[in-house]
């Protein structure tokens, strides 16, 4: 016998599987796939402005730093101000998806592709944000590679406005809309890569970035 | 398992004390803190414990569903009866695409398995990249003393001597300068390992995915750089939607460290399209049964909601005193009492079920609600009706039982055990040294009785009281 017959069959017998009860279970399962209830979740306010600033506020807690620019076009100059600012190069490696903006106006160096190991700036935008804990999702694509938010000691993300929700929960609602089956990968990030492993005491930049900075469009 | 000798080691362990003493309250007074958020933590606790039960009360279609659901996205799924299949399994598919090394994330179910080793034996590398478990890894791969901080019982200190002797750099006590040196290291090892190995916190049946709960990026990298993903899970994890995994997402990282959500979330689906720049070209998910299949549908079958948060341990006062590695084995504190037994055998883990106080700090922390002293209560009838309890033990209870079906006998041993304890304590209201039991006053007093036993009490009173 097979490992997943035996295993299958010891979980049907603990469970006194038969035909009669296994239609109602089927039945239950397709229910639940398809209301997909949500649990309880915390109020929040769900009017845009209300929104932007609690993203901004729950970003911070999670040692993010943001910035607000009007437009999208504004965004190379105002990643150019904080690459000075912090005293990181002026050269980065962006998501394929942002190779449009004027970088070379702003004096920047960026480049459109999947990052390496020796890139020291990473670029993103994000599929979209999420306000209750101040969390970008980002899923993966051609145009939009993982490597670039995971490798690069400085991580830098767009967010437009438009794009921050309420909860994880109308992200997933969005994405089912927009993209139907999920990428390979989605990633909630919530600030920089972080440890705790010695003594407890967390310290940013364990194997990911050592800061993210958010520049949300408001549009 | 000698639980019992453990325990005397630890408590005599003066770093260990120390370092127990330093991380104590620190998880306790975060997850306080991070719960008050949510509006309503208890309507919350209830909904994911029903999530839980939804699949396990029906775990066979739940399986079916997510390997229906993860096939259909190109990943593979292989079954394991138990840690010898779960090494041969991975070991062959390490073979098949020639990998000669391998970067893991925690999986406490690789522990279980003892796959380090096997892999090893097989001639591929292992590289714990989770700090904690890399210091371990190092550390002459000793065993974690916690699911979630698994270097927990090291202090600095330790840490600096650690890495000065492995990585051959001058010694420095600075944290963020020895978790550079460990990122350093361990990124050359993330570029070239050819297979990534991570554990799964939940599978989700409608994508077919993997979520994984990381801080440290570790689990993204072994997912995102090799070409190679094997995900080692038990076969309970399955969870049926995304938004079931956002109400689970509000409980885990809360409970576990405090945190409102974990720094990264990834939930992770099928393989690298071939126009994409990165992710694995392979991914496999090995589902674990190593005694779990057994557990469903049984006495203990609510044990099978647990998420792996920790809180039951770090509210545990047992725990709190002598550190993880008492416990023996992979999961420590009151989970590890339960799952140890059930998982390893009721008569290899005799003293696990009785390290508790039963105080229910476990089962009021639990996101999932589960009734951890119950579970304890049950392990330990199953114990008495196996009748693998010590003599001493057994014998002891007959003697009682007898004594406790004559009254007048009864009465007289209670007398006569009251007035030795009263004698023992002096002019004092406690006793500090049992003699029949020395063991009980090691680390504390023992109340010392008044005198009279309730029965003479009671007989006093009624001769005293005039009747209605």
């Amino acid at each position: 016998m097979s490992s997943r017959d035996d295993i299958l069959g010891r979980v049907r017998a603990g469970l006194h599987r038969n035909a009669s009860n296994a239609a109602v279970a089927r039945e239950e399962m397709l229910a639940a796939l398809t209301n997909r209830s949500q649990g309880p979740k915390p109020g929040i306010d769900a009017e845009p402005k209300a929104l932007l600033e609690r993203f901004r506020l729950k970003s911070e807690q999670q040692s993010s730093t943001v910035d607000i620019v009007a437009q999208e076009s504004d965004v190379p100059a105002a990643v150019a101000r904080y690459l000075a600012a912090m005293n990181l190069p002026k050269s980065a490696v962006a998501w394929p998806s942002l190779a449009r903006l004027d970088w070379a106006a702003a004096g920047l160096q960026v480049e459109g592709r999947g990052a390496r190991d020796a890139d020291l700036v990473g670029i993103t935008g994000c599929f979209c944000a999420v306000a209750e804990t101040g969390t970008l999702m980002v899923c993966s694509s051609p145009d939009t590679p993982a490597t670039v938010s995971l490798l690069p000691e400085t991580h830098i993300a767009v967010v437009h406005a438009s794009r921050i929700l309420a909860y994880m929960e109308d992200a997933w609602a969005v994405a089912r809309k927009e993209l139907g089956a999920l990428p390979r990968a989605v990633n909630f990030i919530s600030g920089p890569s972080r440890t705790g492993d010695i003594e407890q005491t967390i310290v940013l930049g364990a194997h990911g970035p050592y800061r993210v900075h958010l520049v949300i469009v408001s549009d | 398992m000698h639980f019992k000798a453990n325990v005397h080691a630890k408590l005599a362990d003066v770093v260990l004390q120390g370092n127990l003493k330093n991380a104590k309250g620190k998880f306790v007074t975060r997850r306080a803190e991070a719960i008050k958020d949510l509006d309503d933590f208890e309507a919350t606790r209830d909904a994911a414990a029903a999530i839980r039960n939804k699949v396990i009360d029906n775990l066979d279609l739940w399986l079916e569903c997510f390997e229906r659901k993860a096939l259909d996205t190109g990943a593979q799924v292989l079954w394991a009866k138990d840690g010898v299949e779960v090494c041969r399994l991975v070991i062959e598919i390490a073979k098949k695409h020639g990998v000669t090394k391998v970067t893991k994330s925690k999986s406490m179910l690789s522990e279980e398995a003892g796959l380090n080793q096997a892999l090893e034996a097989a001639g591929i590398q292992p590289v714990e990249t989770d700090l904690g478990e890399y210091i371990l890894q190092v550390d002459n791969n000793e065993p974690p003393s916690h699911i979630i901080a698994p270097a927990v019982h090291k202090s600095l200190d330790e840490v600096a001597d650690l890495f000065h002797k492995v990585h051959g750099t001058p010694r420095k006590t600075d944290i963020p300068a020895l978790t550079r040196e460990a990122r350093e290291v361990l990124r050359a090892h993330f570029l070239t390992a050819e297979m990534g190995l991570s554990g799964g916190n939940f599978l989700v049946a409608e994508t077919g995915s993997v979520a994984l709960v990381t801080n440290e990026g570790n689990g993204r990298m072994v997912t995102t750089m090799p070409k190679v993903h094997v995900v080692i899970t038990g076969i309970e994890k399955v969870i049926p939607t995304l938004e079931d995994l956002s109400t689970l997402m509000r409980l885990l990282p809360r409970s576990a460290t405090g945190q409102s959500i974990s720094n990264y979330f990834s939930i992770l689906t099928g393989v690298k399209k071939p126009e994409e720049h990165d992710g694995p070209e392979h991914l496999y998910f090995v589902l674990v049964d190593s005694g779990r299949a057994d557990v469903v549908g049984g006495d203990f079958h609510e044990m099978l909601r647990c998420i792996r948060c920790g809180a039951c341990m770090n509210h545990c006062p047992v725990y709190q005193t002598i550190g993880g590695h008492a416990y023996g084995w992979v999961y420590p504190g009151p989970m590890g009492s339960v799952l140890t037994p059930l998982y390893a055998g009721i008569e290899n883990s005799i003293d696990l079920p009785h390290a508790a106080t039963l105080c229910n700090q476990c089962g009021i922390v639990c996101p999932v609600k589960i009734p951890l002293p119950d579970l304890l209560r049950k392990l330990r009838e199953k114990q008495t009706e196996r009748g693998l309890r010590p003599l001493t033990e057994r014998i002891g209870l007959r003697l009682w039982a007898w004594v406790a079906q004559r009254p007048k006998l009864y009465a007289l041993g209670a007398r006569v055990g009251a007035r030795y304890l009263k004698w023992l304590a002096g002019d004092t209201d406690r006793i500090r040294l049992l003699p029949t039991a020395p063991e009980w006053t090691l680390g504390r007093d023992f109340p010392a009785p008044q005198g009279k036993t309730f029965r003479e009490l009671y007989a006093a009173r009624r001769s005293s009281t005039p009747r209605a």
